[in-house]
Order: structure tokens, then sequence, then C-alpha cells
């Protein structure tokens, strides 16, 4: 064998070593995150997490449960701002746009999805808490509704782009306006790829913290109504793992845990929800 | 004085149809030419469409047939900066000027490929009657019911009614698809080379029903089955480079053509 033979070869393994090596770290960080959470969390975690307020100081016991519901009031008024907003969007773009304002459009949105995230945070507190003198519930939901925007509008768009042309024809031939031509066949037949897309922006932001602790704020107990302070799971995190008392980090690492099963469980749900899988004929 | 305005009003709106529109015409085109943004596709076509016929178009490929048909109920309106210019008429009236959703609900489509939608037999039917507005289970179900006997699928998925339309063959997706086109009842059907995914007994079927369907609708088919043109068309033209070379009955177009393109062509010593 050449040299050069020798050298391509040699080149060759190693290359192909080194990208199997870092995906082999890739899946083991995943599986090192999870078995440090569901270990150190699985351990604190108990009845009480889920039903009881946090206690004070010096108290050990008590749960987070304000912070679970809050973190769910949190998503659900972020989807009520991100959902709507981002898919309507995404429809525009891939059925109505045309060719300047749509890419006016696009790259605004993607510009839009690297604004970091304690930037909408600031926008949030500015816009909604200084006005109204006080943190609630109704600034976070809103500082995280945006952040769901942009891939909401982006996944919406390729899933609708991924309907074939003949569908749309089909109903359009058949005298359907374009209207109810992608409301009642393009959006049905995409709606898979739409749900995962809003799954996936849910589960980004269910883990911000930073927009949420000049917006939200916390809440050592329940919260009522929208226009209060409220206790969530990232913030609870946040406050609980810097604080000097052990039990305070078992607490914590309870969170995470609950935190990553609520996404998982709600991303699975979605999928089953709409798992009767569509795929586009033969012929 | 009620009396008077209705009567002159009525005399009024008189000549807005146009007067000599012939009983069994059903569409005509004049003087159509057709642009893809700046390239022409089609070159003064005249061509009649006449009641309760079918009319074939046939011509070598990329000769503008498929151009042609998406006119006629204005499909080409999705190609960004296709434009007619010229006349096309159905029933006297200028379908440029028509409302275009009306103007499909008159003027039916089915495309090559079998283009069902991701739903069940029964919601494919009854689609175009929803929109519309219908939304009575029984008569939604009678409709549904007459329309796949006239495509001759009834006895086929009279029991699974409730299936993805997916899970049928091609050539039952094809029956579906002008099964659904008839459900809305149209004034006419354009079918563009409905067959061409099929095998031959499939094909066989839908030449059958298309017959049977003649006192129901006006069809226009686009093919490239020479002999299929020959079966099922009454009148026949011939189209070539964007143009309309020959246009006559069938046999007249098959045994004696007028133009030495068209024998060429339909004797296979062409493109
Ligand atoms: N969307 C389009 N944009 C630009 N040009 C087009 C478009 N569709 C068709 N054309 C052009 O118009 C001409 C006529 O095409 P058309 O599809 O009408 O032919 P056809 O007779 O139906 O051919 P075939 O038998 O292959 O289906 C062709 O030269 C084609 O390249
Ligand atoms: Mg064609």
């Amino acid at each position: 064998m050449s040299f050069r033979t020798r050298w391509r070869k040699f080149v060759n393994v190693f290359m192909l070593s080194l990208t199997g090596l870092c995906a082999l770290v890739t899946v083991s960080i995943l599986f090192f995150i999870l078995g440090y959470l569901l270990w150190y969390g699985g351990k604190s975690l108990n009845w009480a997490f889920f039903t009881h307020l946090p206690t004070p100081v010096g108290e050990t016991g008590g749960g987070m449960a304000n912070a679970i519901v809050g973190s769910g009031k949190l998503l659900l008024l972020a989807s009520l701002v991100g959902v709507p907003v981002g898919i309507l969007g995404g429809v525009y773009l891939a059925e109505f746009g045309g060719q300047t304002f749509s890419f006016v459009v696009r790259y605004t949105t993607d510009l839009l999805n690297g604004v970091p995230s304690i930037v909408m945070g600031i926008f949030a507190y500015t816009i909604i808490v200084l006005p109204m003198h006080h943190f609630s519930a109704l600034a976070g939901g809103l500082a995280l509704g945006v952040m769901m925007i942009p891939i909401a509008v982006r996944t919406t768009e390729e899933s609708l782009r991924s309907v074939p042309g003949t569908l749309r024809e089909g109903a359009l031939a058949l005298g359907t306006s374009k209207w109810k031509t992608v409301a009642t066949v393009v959006m049905p037949a995409a709606m898979r790829g739409i749900v995962t897309g809003v799954m996936l922006t849910l589960a980004r932001v269910a883990g911000e913290t930073a927009p949420l602790l000049f917006t939200a704020f916390s809440n050592r107990f329940w919260s009522s109504g929208w226009n209060q302070p409220i206790a969530s799971l990232p913030v609870m995190i946040y406050t609980y793992a810097i604080a000097p008392y052990d039990d305070w980090h078992r607490q914590a690492w309870a969170a995470g845990l609950v935190l990553l099963a609520l996404v998982l469980v709600a991303n699975i749900g979605a999928r089953l929800l709409v798992s009767r899988g569509i795929s586009f004929g033969k012929a | 004085m009620v009396k008077t305005t209705e009567e002159s009003r009525s005399t009024a709106r008189a000549p807005a149809t146009t007067p000599a529109w012939p009983s069994d015409l059903k569409m005509r085109a004049t003087g159509l030419d057709f642009y893809y943004g700046g390239r022409q596709a089609l070159y003064s076509i005249g061509l009649q469409i006449l009641t309760g016929r079918i009319t074939a178009l046939i011509g070598p490929s990329g000769c503008g047939k498929t151009t042609f048909l998406r006119i006629l109920n204005r499909m080409y309106e999705t190609v960004p900066h296709a434009r007619p210019e010229g006349e096309v008429f159905l029933d006297g009236e200028d379908i440029f000027s028509l409302d275009v959703v009306g103007l499909r609900r008159r003027v039916g489509m089915v495309f090559q490929k079998p283009n069902p939608f991701p739903k069940s037999i029964f919601d494919n039917i009854a689609y175009g009657l929803r929109v519309n507005g219908m939304d009575r289970h029984s008569t939604l179900a009678e409709a549904v019911e007459r329309s796949l006997r006239r495509a001759a699928l009834w006895e086929e998925v009279k029991d699974q009614l409730h299936k993805s339309a997916y899970a049928l063959s091609g050539g039952q997706q094809q029956r579906l698809c002008i099964a659904r086109a008839l459900a809305v009842e149209p004034e006419a059907l354009l079918l563009d080379e409905p067959c061409s995914a099929l095998d031959p007994i499939a094909t066989a079927k839908i030449e059958e029903l298309l017959f049977n369907l003649k006192d129901l609708c006006t069809m226009v088919i686009v093919t490239h089955n020479m002999q299929q043109a020959a079966r099922v068309a009454d009148y026949t033209g011939f189209f070539l480079m964007g143009r309309l070379i020959e246009f006559n009955k069938t046999a007249v177009i098959f045994k004696t053509p007028a133009r030495k393109e068209t024998e060429d062509y339909i004797t296979g010593r062409f493109g």
C-alpha cells in the first residue's frame, strides 16, 4: 500500500470514529441529565410535593402545588397568544402570502426567534408590568406567548407546504373558496405537523425562566386571578437551587423532574391525539 | 305602477344574456390566447362545446391541452402570472366576469392523478355539498349514494363508506373523484387524462361511466389515448404547439382528417 492509500484510510477511519464519538456524546448527555433528574428528583418527590404550598424557610416538607398550577396557567395564557397568532401567521405564509411581504415576514420571524428570552422579558416588563405597577401572570404569559410565535409560524408553514397541491385543486375545483379549502382540507391534512410544532414551542417556553423573573415573578402562596404575581416551576427551581438549604435543593430537583414529565406527557398526549396518521395516497 | 317597473326591468335585463345563444351549446371559446408570464402557450383558440356531448382534446405532450382545459373553470388562476386573453362563454355568460367559486361549481374537474381528500369515502363525496351549506344527514346520504352509483362505484364501497378513501385502489379512487365532482351536480365536467394512471380494466370502467353520464352533463376530456378518444368522444379537437389545428366530429377526425398534421398524429407518424 502506498503512503497515500494508507493515509486516506487512516483519515477515513479517524473521521468516522470522531463523528460516532460526537453522536455518542450527544446521546449520553441526555441520558446523564435524565438519570440525574430521576435519581435526585425521584428521591425527593412525594405526594405532598403536588398538594402542598412551599413551607417557610427552616421548616422541612411542603410542596410546590402553586408552582405546578402556576406553570399551567402561564402556559395557557402563552398558548392563547402564541397558538392563534403562530398558526394563522403560518397559514398566511404558506397559503396567501405574496412574494415581498412573505419574505419580510419570514425574515422577521427568524429574527424574532433569535431574540434572547431575557430581552422578551424586559419587553413584557416595560409594556405591562411598569404601567400596572406590579408583576402579574398576564405579563409572564404574554412574554412566553410572544416567544412561541416564531416556531409556531414556521412549523405551521412547513406542514402546510407539505400538503400536495393536488388536494387544494381538488377542493377549489368543487367551488370552494380559498379560505374554506385551507380550513377544511389543507389544515386537517397538516394537523399532525401543526400540533407537533405547537407542542415543540410549548415545551420550549415551559422551561423558560429569564422572562418570568421580572414579569410573573413568583409567589409563595396561591395567586388568585391573572393579575397577581404567580409561581412557576422554572422560577422555583432557580430560587430553590441557589438557596443555601439542602431541603430546597432536593425540592429543586423534584421540580425539575415534574417539569420535564409535564412536557413529555403533553407531548406524547398530543401526538396520540393526532396519530391517526395522514399519508398522501398511493396512485 | 309596480307592474310597469317590473316589466321595464325585465325588458332592460333581456339583452344582458346573449340573445342568439343556441340551446345545444354549452361553452364557446373565441380568439383565446394564453400566457404563462411572458410565454405564450395558446394561440387564438376557437372551439365550441356542445351540450350533453363528450368532447376530446388530443395532441402531443406540451401542446396546451391541459392549459386550455384549466381555462374553462379558471383553475389557471392558481398559477401566478398566468393570463388569458380572449373570450370564453358558458351558456352565453362571459366566464371571466362570473364569480369564480360559482363558475367552478357549475364546471367541475377531474385530475390526472386521483386526489381524494384524506377523509372517509362518505366525507369525500359530501364535501362539495357541505361547503355549499347542505348538512342534513339524510339528504347528504342520498346524494352520496346517487353520486357513487353514477360513478359506478356504489356496489364496491357501499359497506365501507366510513373507511378512508386512501384504502381504495387507484381506479376506485379516480371513480371516487368523479363521484365527488358529480355530487355538486355540475353542468359540465372537465377531465384531464383521467385514465393515465390506470390499468385497462379500470380504464374501461371509467369510459363506460362517462358514456352513461352524457345525459347528465357535458364533458371535455383530455387524452393521450387515440382509441379512447375514438371510443368515447362525439367531437375531437387536435392541438399542436398551442394551436387548435382541427376540430370536428370524432369520426371525421379519425377517418378523414382535413389537415395533414392531424393525420400524421393519429396514425402515429408523429410526436
Ligand atoms: N405552470 C406553468 N408555468 C409555465 N409554463 C407552463 C406551465 N404549465 C404548462 N406550461 C407550458 O405550457 C405549455 C403547454 O402545457 P400543457 O400542460 O397545457 O400541455 P399538455 O398538452 O397538457 O401536455 P401533456 O400532454 O404533457 O399533459 C408547455 O409548453 C408547458 O411547458
Ligand atoms: Mg396535460
